[in-house]
């Protein structure tokens, strides 16, 4: 069994903010807002670091590495077609780890992944918008 | 009289809740009216004394039932002649809109404050409004953006992300869990008023299907239609009042987490110990004073963490300090969600859990009547990154 891919996803309507987020796929990056002054990663985006208070932000491509903090097993079809059970994980970034995303874990039995696991970012394109997802990183 | 913190010149005077059902035979108005004038009356007033209201989180009017009624809905239907009122829903969970009343009791903007909170989830979902969150195929905006293209998009899944963490760490087990539901069933039953009545056996709630690992069916509440509303005095106001007083002791209102469903760091405790901490520090009182303890029930998990958070048991201990079920029973050492909870009673979300402990303290619990003539009651809302809670006493 895998882990069906949930269709209709709600997608976001995108901004200033958390647009290189939501379209850095398309390159195949993980953008994530940085700041230039400290390297610190800010995330939800904003134009403000909270380490240096600096004004200078630019998106920044990290791996794509992260390691899942927690982990559920949805079994409700929360409206009539949506595919279920499916994985919703909140991943910690390897770069640094307080930045935290929800995702879904694919590509996978649902019963598979741990908290602990590594995993790896990829990418749904779903209109203009691409879904960061993660799959187990079995080579870890 | 002067007073070191300002909820201690605060006592609650007065409570009322309509009919508690998965189907209403009211309005979500009617059932408002029912609440508030049954407040008033408990507490000795008539409509003309109340000069302050304030609700949690306000009127939404998105047919979803989470909040139907507001305030203007409910001055004008009992032609409420008002000094003060307001309600907040960014604030330390469903509780802030008593903390407000408090502080506006405490400045002396009004005498006596009608709180309330309705729901009208169990009509809303028959009409097939079920969540407001987003509506398929249209985009999300603000904070949802980061949780509903992955369908988190309700309490139970984002929840679940903490309450999977504290299993990790704890080592709880199943059957531990399982006595939250268990307990709030067995009080339901000797409360006429309660949702559902029926015993639940720990087969039973193993045997239940998974809503989200590791929240089962009976760890999430009941959407029902029903309202509470409690009166809110000065403490010299109150004196006078039939009820004898019960004057807020301490509350924990504070924020000193990353107030974000996904960013908060602390994922094992959410964001309760800080929480927790305030209110202690506002009291000479201990967890070991305190006789019953209504927790908030939205989740069982919900429950276990505030178990730990207040103070009651050992972090990550909660699952031995539960197990069995005897020390959190009636009889027991810490009688908790003694009307059966969220869970059994009904989602009034801790407004339930207000009015049982007035219901407590008062002596009023019948059948379910803690004995030993408990004075101190500890009450906590929300989870995740929300935290409220307070302490009740006797005076």
């Amino acid at each position: 069994m895998s882990t069906p891919t949930p269709s209709r996803r709600p997608l976001p309507v995108l901004d200033i903010d958390n647009r290189s987020f939501w379209t850095g796929g398309g390159t195949g990056k993980l953008m994530i807002t940085s700041c230039v002054d400290c390297d610190y990663l800010i995330h939800p985006p904003t134009d403000f670091c909270p380490v240096c208070e600096s004004r200078r932000v630019a998106p920044k491509a990290v791996s794509g590495q992260a390691t899942i903090i927690s982990l559920t097993v949805n079994y409700r079809a929360w409206y009539p077609d949506l595919p279920v059970p499916y994985v919703v994980a909140l991943v910690a970034l390897a770069e640094q780890p307080e930045v935290q995303l929800i995702t879904n874990i694919v590509d996978c039995d649902p019963l598979e992944p741990r908290i602990g696991d590594r995993v790896r970012v990829k990418f749904e394109q779903c209109e203009e918008v691409f879904v960061p997802l993660f799959v187990l990183d079995r080579g870890a | 009289m002067t007073y070191s913190h300002p909820e201690k010149s605060c006592a609650i005077t007065g409570i009322g809740q309509s009919v508690i059902s998965r189907a209403a035979e009211k309005s979500a108005l009617g059932l408002t009216v029912d609440a508030a004038m049954q407040a008033i009356e408990d507490a000795g007033l008539r409509r003309e004394d109340i000069d302050g209201v304030s609700t949690w989180p306000g009127g939404l009017g998105d047919g979803t039932g989470f909040s139907p009624i507001g305030i203007p809905a409910l001055q004008d239907a009992l032609r409420l002649k008002l000094n003060w009122y307001a309600n907040t829903r960014e604030t330390a969970g469903q509780f802030g809109a008593l903390f407000l009343a408090i502080m506006a009791v405490h400045a002396r903007l009004c005498r006596h404050v009608l709180v309330f909170r309705t729901m009208y989830q169990a009509t809303a979902r028959k009409a097939g409004l079920v969540n407001a969150s987003f509506q398929p195929g249209a985009r999300v905006h603000d904070k949802m953006v980061w949780h509903a293209p992955y369908h988190a998009y309700v309490a139970a899944t984002q929840q679940a992300l903490y309450f999977a963490r504290y299993v990790h760490e704890s080592g709880i087990r199943p059957e531990q869990v399982a006595q939250v539901a268990i307990n709030g069933r067995r009080n339901a039953a000797l409360n006429p008023a309660a949702v559902y009545r029926k015993p639940l056996t720990l087969d039973e709630y193993m045997a239940a299907p998974y809503i989200s690992t590791p929240l089962r069916i009976f760890d999430c509440d009941v959407p029902i239609d029903g309202s509470t509303a409690i009166i809110v005095s000065h403490r010299e106001n109150a004196g006078d009042l039939p009820n004898p007083v019960l004057h807020i002791e301490a509350i924990g209102a504070s924020m000193q987490y990353r107030n974000s469903w996904s960013q908060l760091q602390e994922l094992a405790t959410q964001a309760q110990p800080k929480v927790a901490e305030m209110m202690w520090s506002r009291t000479d009182l201990k967890p070991a004073d305190v006789d019953v303890a209504e927790l908030y029930d939205g989740f069982s998990f919900h429950t276990i963490n505030w178990l730990e958070n207040f103070g009651f048991c050992n972090r990550f201990e909660a699952g031995e300090f539960i197990e069995g079920g005897t020390r959190i029973a009636l009889d027991g050492e810490l009688p908790i969600n003694t009307n059966g909870g969220a869970l059994s009673a009904g989602r009034m979300h801790a407004y339930g859990q207000i009015h049982e402990a007035c219901v407590q303290l008062w002596g009023r619990g019948g059948e379910r009547q803690v004995k030993g003539d408990p004075a101190v009651a500890a009450l906590s809302t929300a989870g995740g990154p929300l935290a409220g809670c307070f302490l009740l006493v006797r005076s």
